[in-house]
C-alpha cells in the first residue's frame, strides 16, 4: 500500500515538474513575444522574468525539500515499525513544539512590546489626550496580564497533557462554582472599565455644544482640507453648499454679516492652552478629521456638520525640543477612505503661543477675496436673470 | 411527539430514494444536487477557491505596502491598466482592499464556513435524512455561486471593481464620479451581495427548520453537540440581520441609479453642485452595521462550535461547562444585535448613543471570556491527541484571546477616538474574526474530511501547514497593533508621504514577507486537500473515536445518510473518558442500560425511571460487593 502511494506521488511529482517546465517555457515565450512587441525596456522585462523564474524555482525547490523530508520521516517511521518498535510519537513531538512555541512566542511578544511598542502613542498634546492615555495604560495592564496568563495556560496545558495511550482524560464535565467565578470576575473588571471609559467619553464629547474660545471651520473634500477662521468678530458666517463657485469653494453665505471678516488659512494654527472648537464639514464624500497627537478624531460627513472641542497643551516648538527633531510637525490626516488620493490628504497643524497666534492671524487673508467680491457684485446684478433661469429649470 | 412524526416521514422518504437510486445522473449528483453532503462539498470547494483568490489579492496590496517605491513589471503584465508601469494604481489598491475584505468576510467565512459545515453536520449530527427543504438548499448554493461569479467578474469591467472599502459607505459608493470603483464595479458588487443574501437566507431558514423539526428520536436540544448549537444560533442571527442589509443595499441602488436621496445631502463633487437633499450617510452606516456586527458573530460562532467539538474529541474529555457554553452562545447571539454602534463612535452619531453602545459592547466580552475559560478547562487534564484539526482549534483559541483582548480597547469609546480606522483595528479584527474563524474552518476541514470524502488527509502536511500559518499570522498581525497605536491609518496606499511613518517601512516589509510565507504554506494545504480527495488513505467509519451521530453513518455516502432506521440518541455528545467504561468514548446511540458500570446519578437528572433503575443497580452492586 505504501509502495503504491510512493509510485502515485512520484507520478504526481513528475507531472508537476513537467507542468512547471512547460509553464516556465510558455511564460518565457510570452516574455520574448512581449519584448519584441513592446518598445520600452526589453532588458528590464527579461530581468523581470529571470526574477520570477528564480522565485518559482526557489518555491519548487522548497516543495521538493518538504517532500523529501516527508518521505524520510515516513521511511524512518516504517523501519521503526518493522523492527517491532513503536513509530514516531507525534503527540510528544507536537507537545514539545507547543512548548517551544510558547517560550519563543512569549519572548517575541515581549520583544515586540518593548521594541516596537516603545514608539507608540506619541506624547499626548491635548488636555483630554492625557486622560485617554491613562485609560489606555490601565486597559493595557489588565489585558496584557490576561493575555500572558491565558496563552501560557493554553500552550502549557497542550504540552503538559499531551496524549499518551497509558492515560485517560479526566472526566470533569462542569463545576458551577468555578464557572460562576469566571463569569463574575470578568464582569466586574469590565464594569470598572466601562464606568471609567463612559465618564471619560462623556467629558471628551459632552461639551454642551458651547462654542470654544476659538472656532474654526475645517472642510474636507477630495483630496484636501480647507480652513476658515472666524476673523475679529469671532463668529463664522453660515455656509450653504448651493452657493459654491470656483472662488467661493466653501459656499460661504455673504448675506450673513458674520462672514465678512472670515479668513482662510493654509495651516491650522492653534494657540496653546485655549479651547479650540473645530467645526468639521465635508463637501463630497465622508472624510475623517484625524490628529493622532491630540487624540482627536471625528468624521467629516456631507450634510451633517460635526465638531470636536479640545485644548492643545504643547506647542510645536516645545514638542520639537522634546523629540529633538527640528523638523517635527503636528499633522492632520484623513482617516476615512475617500478615493484615490486618500493616502495623502495631510495638513500641517501648528500649535503656537498666544502672542505668536495673534501675530499670525493678523497676517491671514480674508476669505472674501477681490475676485469673490467682483463675482458677488455680478451675482447681485444678475439676480433677476438667474431667477428667470431657475423658473425655466423648474418647468422642465 | 413531533420528532416522532418527522422521523416517520424520514423513513418514507428514504424508501422512496432507494427505489429511484439508479436515476442519479452526473447533473443531479454533482451539479444540481439536492443532497446536503454534496451541497456542503460544493460550498467548501467554492469557498476555498474564493479564499485563494482573496489571499492573492491581499499579497498584491501587501507588496505595494512593502515596496511603495519599486516597480514590478510583472504586475503590469498581469493587471494591465490597473498597474501602470508596474505600480498599482491608487484606486485599484482600494479596490483590492475592498474585494479582499468582501470575499473573505462574506464568501469565505460566511458562506464557505456556515454553508459547508451547517449543511454537512446539521442533518448528520441531529439525525436527519437531509435538510428540511433540499430544493431550497440547492438554490442556496447556486445563488451563492452566482454571487461569486458576479463579484469576480467586476475585475473585468473598465474602471475596476468596487473600491469604497468592504463597508461601502456612501457617498463614496453612491457617486459614480467619486472614484473609478464606484461605477459599474459598485453596481456589480451590489447585485452580487443581493444574490449572496438571498442564498444566505435560504440556507439559514433551512438550518433553523432542520434543527427544530427534524431531530431524531431522543435528540432533545440539550443533547445536541455544540457545533449544531452554534450553527443553529448563527442561522437565526443571519435570518434576522441579513434582510436589514438588503434594505440598506436597495436604498443605495436607488440613490445611485434613480436619483433618490436616502443617504445623500449637501454634496459638491468636483466643482459640481449635486441635487441631492435631505439624506443622511449615517443612516447607511446604521443599516450596514445592524447586519455588519452580527455578521462578525455569524463568522466566528460556527468556528467556535467546530472547535468546541474538535477540542472535546481530541482532549478525550467532555467539553467543560456544556450548559455555560450554550448559554454564552445564546448571550452572544442576543447581545450582538445591540452593539453595532461601536463601529460608529466617531462618525458623527450622537455621543450619548456612543456611550450606550460602549456599555453593551463590553458586556458581550463576558460570554466570550466564559467560552475561552471553558476551552482552557477542557484541555486541563485531558489526554490531548494532536491531530491537525486539534492544532487548528487550539490556534483558534489563541487568536481569539489575542484579538478579543484588543477588542476591549476598541469597544471603549474614549480609546476608540484615537484608534478608529487605524492599523490597530486591522490587527484586531484579522486576529479575532479573520484568523480565528479561518482556523475554525480549517479545523473543521481536517476533522470532517473523512466524513466528506471517505479518506484521511495527511497529518504531517497538516502539521506543517498549521505551524507555518499560525506563526506567520502572528508575525503579520502582531506588529500592526503598534503601527495603529502610532496613528498609522488603514487603507493608505503608501506611507511614504508622511516622514513620521518612515520607521514603519521596515515593519511593513517584514509583514509582507510573513504574509507571503503564510500564503506559500497554503500550498501544503491545497496539495493535501486535493491529493487526499483522490488518493488519501481510506478512512474507517469513526476515525477519531468520536461520540457524535455523524460517525455512526456509513463511510459511503448514501442519500438518506443511514441505511435502515435512523439511530436513536440516548445521551449527551460528550461522554469521553467516562470512568468505569472500557473505551474512552461512548457513542450517543449507546443506551444507558448497556453502560451500567459507568453511569452516574447526574446522567438521569431528567429521567426519574432511569434514576430508579440506576439506584436499584447501584444497590445490588454494593450488596454484592459486601458479600465478597
Amino acid at each position: 500500500m505504501g509502495f503504491k502511494d510512493l509510485i502515485n506521488s512520484k507520478k504526481i511529482l513528475s507531472l508537476f515538474a513537467a507542468f512547471m517546465l512547460l509553464g516556465t517555457n510558455l511564460l518565457m515565450a510570452q516574455s520574448t513575444a512581449t519584448t519584441i512587441a513592446g518598445t520600452d525596456t526589453p532588458e528590464q522585462k527579461a530581468d523581470m522574468w529571470l526574477g520570477v523564474g528564480y522565485y518559482a524555482l526557489l518555491l519548487l525547490l522548497g516543495c521538493v525539500i518538504v517532500a523529501i523530508i516527508g518521505k524520510i520521516l515516513k521511511i524512518y517511521d516504517l523501519t521503526l515499525q518493522m523492527q517491532g518498535r513503536k513509530g514516531l510519537n507525534w503527540n510528544n513531538i507536537i507537545g514539545v513544539i507547543c512548548l517551544i512555541f510558547l517560550v519563543a512566542g512569549l519572548y517575541g511578544a515581549y520583544w515586540s512590546l518593548t521594541v516596537q511598542g516603545s514608539g507608540i502613542l506619541p506624547e499626548a498634546a491635548s488636555e483630554h489626550g492625557a486622560k485617554i492615555d491613562f485609560m489606555f495604560w490601565v486597559t493595557s495592564a489588565i489585558t496584557l496580564f490576561v493575555f500572558f496568563i491565558t496563552q501560557i495556560l493554553l500552550f502549557g496545558f497542550a504540552f503538559r497533557y499531551r496524549g499518551s495511550e497509558k492515560r485517560k482524560g479526566y472526566y470533569y464535565p462542569h463545576n458551577n462554582t468555578i464557572e460562576k467565578l469566571w463569569t463574575v470576575i470578568p464582569a466586574i473588571v469590565l464594569t470598572i472599565l466601562v464606568v471609567f471609559g463612559f465618564f471619560t467619553w462623556r467629558t471628551v464629547t459632552n461639551v454642551d455644544n458651547k462654542k470654544g474660545d476659538i472656532n474654526i471651520d475645517v472642510t474636507g473634500h477630495q483630496f484636501a482640507w480647507e480652513i476658515r477662521y472666524p476673523g475679529r468678530d469671532g463668529k463664522l458666517g453660515s455656509v450653504n453648499y448651493q452657493l459654491y463657485t470656483a472662488n467661493n469653494i466653501l459656499g460661504v453665505n455673504f448675506k450673513d454679516r458674520n462672514s465678512f471678516d472670515d479668513q482662510k488659512a493654509d495651516t491650522l494654527v492653534l494657540p496653546v492652552n485655549r479651547t479650540i472648537r473645530i467645526n468639521i464639514h465635508a463637501q463630497d464624500v465622508i472624510h475623517s478629521f484625524y490628529m493622532p497627537h491630540f487624540r482627536v478624531q471625528m468624521n467629516a460627513v456631507p450634510g451633517l456638520p460635526t465638531f470636536f472641542k479640545f485644548k492643545p497643551t504643547i506647542t510645536t516648538s516645545e514638542m520639537r525640543n522634546r523629540l529633538d527633531d527640528p523638523k517635527f510637525e503636528y499633522l492632520l490626516y484623513c482617516n476615512k477612505i475617500c478615493g484615490g488620493g486618500h493616502y495623502n490628504m495631510q495638513k500641517v497643524v501648528r500649535v503656537v503661543t498666544e502672542a505668536e497666534y495673534q501675530d499670525w492671524i493678523e497676517r491671514q487673508k480674508p476669505y472674501l477675496s477681490d475676485q469673490l467680491k467682483k463675482e458677488l457684485k455680478l451675482a447681485d446684478r444678475g439676480e433677476q436673470n438667474k431667477a428667470g433661469k431657475n423658473r425655466i429649470a423648474l418647468n422642465n | 411527539m413531533s420528532t416522532l412524526a418527522v422521523h416517520d416521514h424520514g423513513v418514507v422518504h428514504h424508501d422512496h430514494d432507494q427505489e429511484h437510486h439508479h436515476t442519479d445522473t452526473f447533473i443531479t449528483k454533482y451539479v444540481f444536487s439536492q443532497d446536503h453532503k454534496m451541497i456542503a462539498k460544493q460550498f467548501l470547494i467554492t469557498g476555498i477557491t474564493m479564499a485563494v483568490i482573496a489571499m492573492l489579492l491581499s499579497i498584491l496590496f501587501r507588496i505595494q505596502l512593502a515596496y511603495p517605491d519599486k516597480t514590478f513589471p510583472l504586475m503590469e503584465t498581469l493587471l494591465g491598466r490597473f498597474a501602470p508601469n508596474g505600480r498599482l494604481d491608487p484606486e485599484f489598491y482600494l479596490s483590492l482592499v475592498t474585494i479582499h475584505g468582501t470575499i473573505m468576510v462574506f464568501f469565505v467565512l460566511t458562506a464557505g464556513l456556515s454553508g459547508t459545515f451547517s449543511n454537512l453536520l446539521i442533518p448528520l449530527q441531529v439525525g436527519a435524512r437531509d435538510m428540511a427543504s433540499p430544493f431550497i438548499n440547492m438554490l442556496s448554493y447556486w445563488f451563492f455561486f452566482t454571487a461569486s461569479v458576479i463579484m469576480i467578474s467586476s475585475f473585468f469591467v473598465q474602471k475596476g471593481p468596487a473600491g469604497a472599502g468592504w463597508t461601502i459607505y456612501p457617498p463614496l459608493s453612491a457617486l459614480p464620479k467619486a472614484m473609478g470603483g464606484s461605477g459599474l464595479g459598485m453596481t456589480l458588487w451590489l447585485i452580487s451581495m443581493v444574490c449572496f443574501i438571498a442564498s444566505s437566507l435560504m440556507g439559514g431558514i433551512n438550518y433553523v427548520s432542520t434543527v427544530l423539526n427534524m431531530r431524531t428520536k431522543g435528540m432533545d436540544l440539550w443533547k445536541m453537540p455544540l457545533s449544531v448549537w452554534a450553527f443553529f444560533l448563527t442561522a437565526i442571527l443571519g435570518v434576522l440581520s441579513f434582510p436589514v442589509l438588503v434594505a440598506g443595499v436597495v436604498l443605495l441602488i436607488f440613490d445611485r441609479s434613480f436619483g433618490t436621496s436616502f443617504y445623500l445631502s449637501d454634496i459638491v463633487l468636483n466643482g459640481k453642485i449635486m441635487p441631492f437633499e435631505g439624506g443622511s450617510p449615517i443612516l447607511f452606516q446604521h443599516l450596514f452595521w445592524f447586519l455588519g456586527h452580527p455578521e462578525v458573530y455569524i463568522v466566528i460562532m460556527p468556528a467556535m462550535g467546530i472547535s468546541s467539538e474538535v477540542i472535546a474529541v481530541n482532549s478525550r474529555k467532555p467539553i467543560f461547562g456544556y450548559h455555560a457554553m450554550v448559554y454564552s452562545l445564546i448571550g452572544i447571539t442576543t447581545l450582538s444585535f445591540i452593539v453595532w454602534g461601536h463601529h460608529m463612535f466617531v462618525t458623527g452619531m450622537n455621543p450619548f448613543l456612543g456611550g450606550v453602545f460602549m456599555i453593551t459592547t463590553l458586556i458581550i466580552a463576558v460570554p466570550s471570556a466564559v467560552k475561552t475559560f471553558n476551552w482552557l478547562a477542557t484541555l486541563w487534564r485531558g489526554n490531548i491527541r494532536f491531530t491537525p484539526a486539534m492544532l487548528f482549534a487550539i490556534g483558534l483559541v489563541s487568536f481569539f484571546i489575542s484579538g478579543g483582548l484588543t477588542g476591549i480597547f476598541l469597544g471603549n469609546a474614549a480609546l476608540d477616538i484615537n484608534l478608529h480606522d487605524t492599523y490597530f483595528v486591522v490587527a484586531h479584527f484579522h486576529l479575532v474574526m479573520g484568523s480565528a474563524a479561518i482556523f475554525g474552518m480549517l479545523a473543521g476541514v481536517y476533522h470532517w474530511f473523512p466524513k466528506m470524502f471517505g479518506r484521511l488527509m495527511d497529518e504531517k502536511l497538516g502539521y506543517l501547514h498549521f505551524w507555518i500559518t499560525f506563526i506567520c499570522a502572528y508575525l503579520v498581525f502582531f506588529p500592526m497593533h503598534f503601527m495603529g497605536l502610532d496613528g498609522v491609518p488603514r487603507r493608505y496606499y503608501a506611507m511614504t508621504e508622511f516622514p513620521a511613518f518612515n520607521r514603519w517601512l521596515s515593519v511593513n516589509t517584514f509583514i509582507t514577507w510573513a504574509a507571503i510565507t503564510a500564503a506559500v504554506a497554503q500550498i501544503a494545504f491545497l496539495y493535501n486537500f486535493i491529493h487526499s480527495i483522490f488518493w488519501g488513505k481510506k478512512s474507517p467509519q469513526n476515525p477519531w473515536n468520536s461520540t457524535t451521530l455523524e460517525w455512526t453513518a456509513p463511510v459511503e455516502h448514501i442519500h438518506g445518510n443511514w441505511p435502515g432506521e435512523i439511530p436513536t440518541v440516548y445521551r449527551w455528545p460528550y461522554d469521553y473518558s467516562k470512568p468505569g467504561h472500557d473505551t474512552d468514548f461512548i457513542l450517543q446511540t449507546t443506551p444507558f442500560s448497556e453502560t451500567m458500570s459507568s453511569n452516574l446519578p447526574h446522567d438521569f437528572e431528567d429521567n426519574p425511571v432511569g434514576l430508579e433503575q440506576y439506584n436499584q443497580w447501584a444497590k445490588t452492586q454494593r450488596s454484592s460487593e459486601e458479600v465478597k
